[in-house]
C-alpha cells in the first residue's frame, strides 16, 4: 500500500474510535445539542412576540419571528459542537494514549484527521436535529432543494473551520476543563451578530463589531438561502471566513501536534 | 562508534553521548548504551534522574539535543518510522483508551498495525487469554483496577509483535501481587518471544529480579553499570540492628561484636552481615550465651538509597572504594 492509502486507512481507524466514543457516551453530544435548542425555545416562546414586534415583519423574510431567529439558531448548533472536539483532543493528549500513537508507525496526520472528521459528522447530525426542532416549532423556510444543499455546504464549511480551531485549542489546553471553556465565546459570538436581532437595531460601536465579525455574513447567507432575504456580498465574505479559518486552524493544529511529545 | 564488532548479532539498542536539556535544566548529560539482543536492560534511578527522557528519546517521542541512538538497527533521528515499526512502548502512565473495552483497545492496535480483521481478532483473543483478561474483554477500561490496566497496556504494546520493548516503570503504583504478576509476564516475554527489553525502575529488587544488566542513572549521568550481582557487590552489605533497653546492655554487646558500630544516643548496635538466617542465628546465639537482652532486632537489607548513597558519595570506581 502507498503512504497515502495508509494515511486514509489509519484516519478511518481513528474515526471509528471517535464515533464509538460519541455513540457510547452521548452525554456530551446531548449537552451540545441542548444549548441551541434551549436558546431557540427561549427566544421563540418567551421573547419572540416582543422581539418580532420590535424588528417588524420587514427584515424577517417571513411572517413570524421564528423565521428570523431559526437560521441564527441553526448556526449556533454548528458552533456549540466545537467544544466536543476541543475536549476530545485534550483528553487524549492528557491521558497518554497520544504518546502510544506517536511511537507507532502510523500516519501522523491520522490522529487529528480522525478527531476532526468525527466531530464534523457529529456536529452535522446535531445541527440537523436543531433544524428539525426549529421546523417543529414553526420555522417555515422557503428554500428550494438546491438552496438546502447550499445551506448544508455552508454549514459543513463552517463546522470544518471551527473544528480545526477547536482541535488546536484541545492541543494547547492543559486540562479538559480549560479545553471546554475556551470555545465558549464561540457560542455567544452569534448573539453579537445578526442571529437574534438585525444589526441596524444596535448602538453604533456594537453595530460596527456585529457587521464585521465572521458570524454575521454566515448568518445572513443562511438566512438568504433559507428565507429568500437579500444575500449581497455576504456569501463571498462567509466563504472567505470559513476557508480562512479552516486553513488557519488546520495549520495551527498540525504544527502544534508535530512539535512533539508533551512533558 | 568504535564498539561495533564483527562478531555476534548487532546490538538491539546503542546510544552514544545522548543529551537533553529543557531550558537550562540538563536532564540527560551524555548517555552511552549498548544493549545486546534478547536481553533485559534495567535503568535504575530515582524520580527526575532522566529515565523517562531516555525512553522518550529512544522511542522517537522527543529528539535528543545531541548524541546518536540506534534501535533495532535504525537511527532514531533519521529513520523514526523504521524504529517505530520495530518497537513497543508501555509508558509510565497507562496509554489505554478508557472509553473502549479491553478487546476494542487491542483491535484498535491491530487495525493501526494493519493486521486485517481476522488476524487482529485472533491476536486480540490470544493476548486477552495470555494476560488473564478474557473474562473482562467486553468491559470498558474505566472499570479496571491499576493492575489490569497495566496488563492491558502491555498487551496493546505486544499486538504489533515488537522486537524491542520499552517499559517505563512498569510496576510503579501496583500492589505487590500485581507487581509479581507483571514480573512473571516480563520474564515470559524474554523466554518465549526472545525480545529485547529496556525497562526503567526505581526499585533495586525489580532490576535484580528481571535484568541481565543494570545501569544506574543519576542527574542525567550513568554512574554505574553491570550485572545485578556486580552492582550489589559495590554497595554496603546488609546489617542487623539491635536496640537495647539501657547503655549497659549496649556496652556489653558492643564488646562481643568487634565489627559492629554503635549509636549511644539511640542505644543501637549495627552488626554487618549478609542478612541470612544463619547470620541472624549466630548473632542471637552470641547474645544468649552472654545473657544479654536486646529490646528489638531489625534486619536491614540494602536498597536503592544505599546504592545511591554509596555510588554518588564515592564516585571513584569500586577498586578504590573497597
Amino acid at each position: 500500500m502507498t503512504t497515502m492509502a495508509y494515511a486514509v486507512r489509519d484516519s478511518a481507524t481513528m474515526l471509528r474510535r471517535n464515533l464509538k466514543h460519541a455513540q457510547r457516551y452521548p452525554g456530551m453530544t446531548i449537552s451540545v445539542l441542548a444549548t441551541p435548542v434551549l436558546i431557540l425555545l427561549l427566544f421563540n416562546y418567551v421573547f419572540g412576540r416582543a422581539l418580532g414586534a420590535g424588528i417588524g415583519g420587514t427584515s424577517t423574510g417571513g411572517s413570524s419571528y421564528i423565521d428570523y431567529l431559526a437560521p441564527g439558531i441553526i448556526l449556533m448548533g454548528a458552533t456549540s459542537g466545537a467544544l466536543v472536539t476541543a475536549v476530545g483532543v485534550c483528553v487524549d493528549m492528557t491521558e497518554g494514549i497520544v504518546n502510544r500513537f506517536r511511537t507507532m508507525a502510523i500516519s501522523r496526520a491520522s490522529f487529528l484527521t480522525g478527531h476532526v472528521v468525527g466531530s464534523v459528522i457529529q456536529t452535522l447530525v446535531s445541527t440537523a436535529l436543531v433544524t428539525g426542532i426549529a421546523l417543529l416549532v414553526g420555522f417555515r423556510p422557503t428554500a428550494t432543494p438546491v438552496e438546502w444543499l447550499a445551506v448544508a455546504g455552508v454549514l459543513t464549511l463552517l463546522i470544518l473551520a471551527l473544528t480545526w480551531l477547536s482541535a488546536g485549542i484541545g492541543l494547547v489546553a492543559r486540562t479538559p476543563e480549560t479545553a471546554s471553556n475556551i470555545p465558549l465565546p464561540l457560542t455567544f459570538l452569534p448573539f453579537l451578530g445578526s442571529a437574534i436581532v438585525p444589526t441596524d437595531s444596535m448602538p453604533a460601536g456594537l453595530r460596527w463589531f456585529a457587521e464585521y465579525q465572521p458570524f454575521t455574513p454566515i448568518i445572513e447567507t443562511l438566512r438568504g438561502l433559507l428565507m429568500g432575504t437579500p444575500i449581497g456580498n455576504s456569501a463571498i465574505m462567509a466563504l472567505a471566513w470559513c476557508v480562512g479559518l479552516s486553513l488557519a486552524g488546520y495549520l495551527w493544529a498540525r504544527s502544534t501536534f508535530n512539535r512533539g511529545a508533551r512533558r | 562508534m568504535s564498539v561495533s564488532s564483527a562478531t555476534g548479532p548487532a546490538p538491539a539498542i546503542t546510544a552514544s553521548g545522548l543529551s537533553k536539556s529543557y531550558g537550562d535544566k540538563v536532564v540527560l548529560d551524555g548517555i552511552d548504551l549498548r544493549i545486546p539482543q534478547g536481553t533485559v536492560f534495567a535503568m535504575l534511578g530515582p524520580n527526575g534522574a532522566g529515565k523517562t527522557t531516555t525512553v522518550q528519546i529512544l522511542s522517537t517521542l522527543i529528539p535528543a539535543d545531541s548524541g546518536e541512538a540506534r534501535v533495532a538497527g535504525h537511527d532514531v533521528a533519521r529513520d523514526p518510522d523504521a524504529v517505530r515499526a520495530a518497537i513497543g512502548v508501555t509508558g509510565q502512565f497507562s496509554a489505554v483508551d478508557n472509553l473502549l473495552t479491553a478487546e476494542e483497545n487491542l483491535i484498535l492496535m491491530a487495525d493501526l498495525h494493519h493486521l486485517g480483521r481476522r488476524e487482529g481478532r485472533r491476536r486480540a483473543a490470544a493476548l486477552l487469554r495470555r494476560f488473564d483478561l478474557a473474562e473482562v474483554a467486553a468491559k470498558t477500561v474505566t472499570t479496571f483496577s491499576g493492575g489490569m490496566r497495566r496488563k492491558l497496556d502491555l498487551a496493546m504494546t505486544l499486538v504489533g509483535d515488537p522486537r524491542v520493548i520499552f517499559l517505563d516503570e512498569p510496576t510503579t503504583g501496583l500492589d505487590p501481587r500485581s507487581r509479581r504478576i507483571m514480573w512473571e509476564i516480563i520474564q515470559g516475554l524474554v523466554a518465549d518471544d526472545g525480545v529485547t527489553i529496556f525497562l526503567t525502575t526505581q526499585y533495586l529488587d525489580e532490576a535484580d529480579q528481571l535484568a541481565d544488566r543494570v545501569a544506574l542513572l543519576d542527574h542525567g549521568k550513568l554512574i554505574a553499570e553491570g550485572t545485578p550481582e556486580e552492582l550489589k557487590r559495590r554497595i554496603p552489605g546488609s546489617h542487623i540492628r539491635l536496640r537495647f533497653p539501657d547503655a549497659g546492655g549496649l556496652e556489653s554487646a558492643a564488646a562481643l561484636f568487634g565489627s559492629a558500630t554503635r549509636d549511644s544516643e539511640a542505644l543501637t548496635l549495627h552488626i554487618p552481615g549478609d542478612g541470612s538466617i544463619s547470620d541472624l542465628r549466630a548473632v542471637l546465639d552470641v547474645l544468649d550465651d552472654a545473657s544479654i537482652e536486646a529490646e528489638a532486632l531489625t534486619v536491614h537489607t540494602p536498597d536503592l538509597d544505599d546504592v545511591f548513597l554509596t555510588l554518588t558519595g564515592h564516585p571513584q570506581p569500586k577498586e578504590n572504594a573497597r
